[in-house]
């Protein structure tokens, strides 16, 4: 489905060294650090916000690693978040914290690999529908087997502070953007590119495209796990329906829209902004952002295929004088 | 005879409301090229119209067909010709549309949802209408009157697309939409039509539905999901396939809630994973 | 031993049979031309070859290596490249790097990126595409993306080199200049099947002639051979007149 996902016209980048480079380097490393370092400095509400902010960055950002060059529509991120919420809650108090997220990594690894070899053979529209359904599969599936094997509904966890969510959260948010950097960069980026722009004439030319898509798809399903791992131990209880809420494959799909997919801070500012506006609405007027999310999305795909970034783009370019043609 | 109260006639009952509902989503698949993530909604919509205006006006589930139908025709003609529409013209392939439509419903289903949570709030809501037995065969009348009612709209609709023009140009519209344009048929407008009348259908489904179970504003997203089994099941743009798919899950469901009701919803997942995986194009397939 | 062998080559679509038990060769460093009406099952062929299809019943061997069982992107790494009758080109990514695809991944061998690129600009300068190596290749002329495509397939150092229908939509000096690049193809050791349309560039550019027919093969030979055939010229310009009638 090469389809609203809009692709980056400019495609390939030269690595120059330039002062304006270096500039923006160091403002990067700066603004890490110091988000890096947000527990050391306040307590409470604003270590909150941003771990659910770095969440939705981590989402976002591993939902556009995959579905952003091939033009696949993935729907299943809540199936690979919620399946992260299970693994915390079945190993909580067994194992250490670290190793119930890296596990919860590794098992989105192989689920996705396995749904993945299944589906990733299926044309666009058909992808598209069967990760949605694959989400209320799994959540159907884990109610009866609860239901019927362990005779529960739903799991208690072990939960872990706030502060050391928030490092393991901003660690697995750092690592995301990451591989999505260093995989956009590298030859592998251009072979999603070019699945996604003729996937017949990729295969020809010599590329791997199910192995291709097979091991993006489960590396973006690492992210997912664990950052659902991370967030299962903020919760105490979780059941099926937590777990695997649609929403969450809803959301990173309209803030990577919204945010515009060619440069990576797009989703990193839709997840900023959609999650502040989530903390404001959340408690009196759940279903009003919930309304203003498909109303965005349905604004972000009639009117900007490129997201914000984009907006923001046209509007420099006409300011600037309008030399260059636009896109 | 527990076999036939049960299971068959429960069946054909059930099968007759997911084809009309499957149906509907077909016609706008198979002509618009709309895979309506949101068709389910209109679903909820017809339901808590009738449910509405029963409470408000004291007005017959099934005269008030006659208002929730024109209402969701209207609201699916206005979807179309504008949205829908725009994206076509922005579209530079079938394939790209087809993403952004269904991306776009996903918007739809969400704003949708949220308007009626708005205004009805999320608890169940039950309406008693014609509960009574009729025949020893202990079938509640309302359940027949809602088979009787989708067979009448069925026959209707056939007669609608074998007979008259503009059942024949949206059968032509369906096969090949540019030389239907290029033929003389106003294809903006039959696309709109069509695009309302399958969302109308869902309506009536939604209708029938408030007189023989109970409603709630999430209702919708388990409708939407059936509707995309039966017509992946009988054939993605294939509208008797859609028939007889709504009609087959309808006694599958039948058979699987007699014995083991939980399963149900697994059991429509499994088959839908299974057939997607298996046979994409369905029973008549031709996507 | 044939570079490219097909023996009984056949493939049904429904119960339409596009290509019907076709035998065919070629041997390295010829250029055998595929011509046949439209309809004739020449890009099928194709197809077959480079896997996008495969082949019921029949059997396809390159050096010997039987295709049938490859998945598309093997058969590329094996030394066959490609190009469409419908250009595919990438074409929201820059000249060059649609070249680079084809280095970095159809060659079989590992490259790094900077031989890769190096690699792609001698293909590009092969077909003097380039000045133009930066800009969006969607960007190019129709005749411009063919020379791309062909640049990228050179790109994954094929020993064979499938042509489909490279004249169509050219100009009478584009086409001299196809004709060009083909047999500078050629000169460096690649050996070159064409489908084409466009009956004075393939008689005058090939070595040799297949001609199919409803998905059979009619005849074969060198170009005045064929052109002499009398089925051939009745399935392109219909039955000879009768004059006397």
């Amino acid at each position: 489905m090469k389809t609203a996902i809009t692709k980056n016209k400019a495609g390939g980048d030269a690595a120059v060294l330039t002062g304006k480079n270096l500039a923006s380097l160091a403002l990067v490393l700066v603004i890490f650090v110091v988000v890096g370092l947000v527990p050391t400095m306040t307590q409470g509400y604003p270590v909150t916000l941003l771990s659910y902010i770095l969440r939705y960055v981590i989402l976002a950002v591993a939902w556009v690693l995959f579905s952003g060059p091939t033009g696949y529509m993935s729907l299943a991120s809540a199936a690979f978040y919620g399946l992260g919420f299970y693994m915390a809650a079945v190993f909580s108090g067994r194992m250490p914290f670290p190793v119930i997220v890296l596990v919860a990594g590794v098992v989105g690894f192989i689920v996705a690999l396995g749904v993945g070899g299944l589906t990733l053979r299926l044309k666009g529209v058909y992808f598209a529908i069967f990760t949605f359904a694959l989400v209320l599969l799994v959540q159907n599936v884990v109610l009866e087997a609860e239901r019927l094997i362990t005779h529960t509904r739903g799991r208690f966890v072990e939960t872990t502070s706030l502060s050391t969510a928030y490092y393991a959260m901003f660690i697995v948010a750092v690592l995301t953007i990451g591989v999505c950097v260093l995989i956009r960069r590298s030859r592998y980026g251009l072979a999603l590119q070019s699945i996604g722009e003729y996937e017949e004439a990729a295969a020809h030319s010599g590329i791997n495209v199910v192995r291709t898509k097979m091991l993006t798809f489960a590396t973006s399903a690492v992210f997912m796990g664990m950052a659902g791992a991370i967030v299962a131990t903020q919760r105490a209880y979780i059941d099926p329906y937590i777990a695997f809420d649609l929403n969450q494959s809803f959301l990173p799909v309209v803030m990577a829209m919204f945010g515009g997919m060619g440069l990576l801070v797009g989703p990193v500012i839709g997840a900023a902004v959609f999650t502040e506006i989530q903390e404001q609405l959340q408690t009196r007027f759940p279903n009003l952002f919930l309304l203003i999310v498909g109303m965005v999305l349905i604004v972000a795909i009639t009117f900007m295929p490129n997201g914000i970034l984009g907006v923001a783009q046209r509007a420099w370019r006409w300011l600037r004088g309008g030399r260059r043609a636009p896109a | 005879m527990a076999i036939l109260s049960q299971i068959i006639i429960p069946g054909f009952l059930l099968g007759g409301i997911f084809a009309l509902v499957s149906v509907g989503l077909s016609l706008q698949y198979g002509t618009a090229r709309v895979l309506n993530i949101a068709h389910g909604e209109f679903i909820m919509i017809g339901a808590f119209i009738t449910f509405w205006l029963l409470g408000s006006v004291n007005l017959n589930p099934l005269v008030s067909l006659v208002v929730s139908t024109p209402v969701v025709f209207v609201l699916g003609w206005l979807l179309h010709s504008t949205l829908f529409r725009r994206l076509m013209d922005t579209s530079p392939t079938l394939d790209v549309f087809e993403g952004k439509s269904m991306l776009a419903s996903f918007g739809l289903l969400y704003v949708v949802q949220n308007i009626a949570r708005m205004i009805w709030g999320s608890e169940p809501h039950n309406i008693q209408f014609m509960n009574n037995s009729v025949t020893s065969a202990q079938i509640p009348l309302n359940r027949l009157v809602a088979l009787g009612v989708v067979i009448v709209i069925g026959v209707i609709f056939y007669f609608f697309l074998a007979r008259t023009r503009l059942g024949k140009a949206i059968r032509a519209s369906a096969q090949d939409p540019t030389t239907a344009g290029l033929m003389g048929v106003n294809i903006h407008r039959v696309l709109a039509i069509c695009f309302g009348l399958g969302l109308a259908m869902a309506g009536i489904a939604g209708t029938l539905i408030s007189t023989l179970l109970s409603i709630d504003t999430a209702m919708g997203l388990q409708d939407t999901v059936i509707a995309m089994i039966v017509v992946v099941l009988g054939g993605l743009g294939s509208i008797t396939g859609a028939m007889i798919g709504g009609v087959v899950l309808g006694l599958v469901s039948a058979l699987v809630t007699y014995y083991q009701p939980s399963w149900t919803n697994i059991a429509y997942y499994v088959i839908f994973v299974v057939l997607l995986l298996s046979r994409p194009k369905g029973i008549m397939g031709k996507a | 031993m044939h570079l490219l062998e097909g023996e009984g080559v056949t493939k049904h679509f429904g119960g339409l049979a596009a290509v019907s038990d076709v035998d065919f060769y070629v041997d390295q460093g010829e250029i055998l031309g595929l011509i046949g009406p439209n309809g004739a099952g020449k890009t099928t062929l194709f197809n077959l070859i480079s896997a996008s299809l495969k082949p019921k019943p029949g059997k396809i061997a390159f050096k010997g290596v039987d295709l049938t069982p490859l998945p598309a992107y093997k058969i590329c790494r094996l030394g066959i490249a490609r190009t469409f009758q419908t250009v595919k080109i990438f074409p929201n990514v820059p000249v060059a790097r649609n070249v680079m695809v084809g280095a970095l991944f159809g060659t079989g061998r590992r490259m790094s990126s900077r031989q890769a690129l190096k690699k792609a600009e001698e293909a590009l300068e092969f077909v003097d595409l380039l000045p133009l190596k930066n800009v969006p290749a969607g960007d190019l002329t129709l005749a411009d993306q063919k020379r791309l495509e062909v640049a990228r397939a050179l790109a994954s150092d094929p020993e064979l080199l499938l042509l489909d229908e490279l004249m169509a939509g050219l100009t009478q000096t584009e086409v001299a200049e196809a004709i060009g690049d083909v047999r500078q193809v050629r000169d460096r050791g690649i050996t070159v099947i064409m489908i084409e349309h466009l009956m004075q560039a393939i008689m005058a550019v090939s070595d040799r002639i297949v001609v199919l027919d409803y998905g059979r093969k009619i005849a074969e030979g060198t170009p005045r051979e064929v052109s002499a055939d009398p089925k051939v010229i009745e399935v392109y310009l219909g039955e000879e007149c009768d004059v006397a009638s």
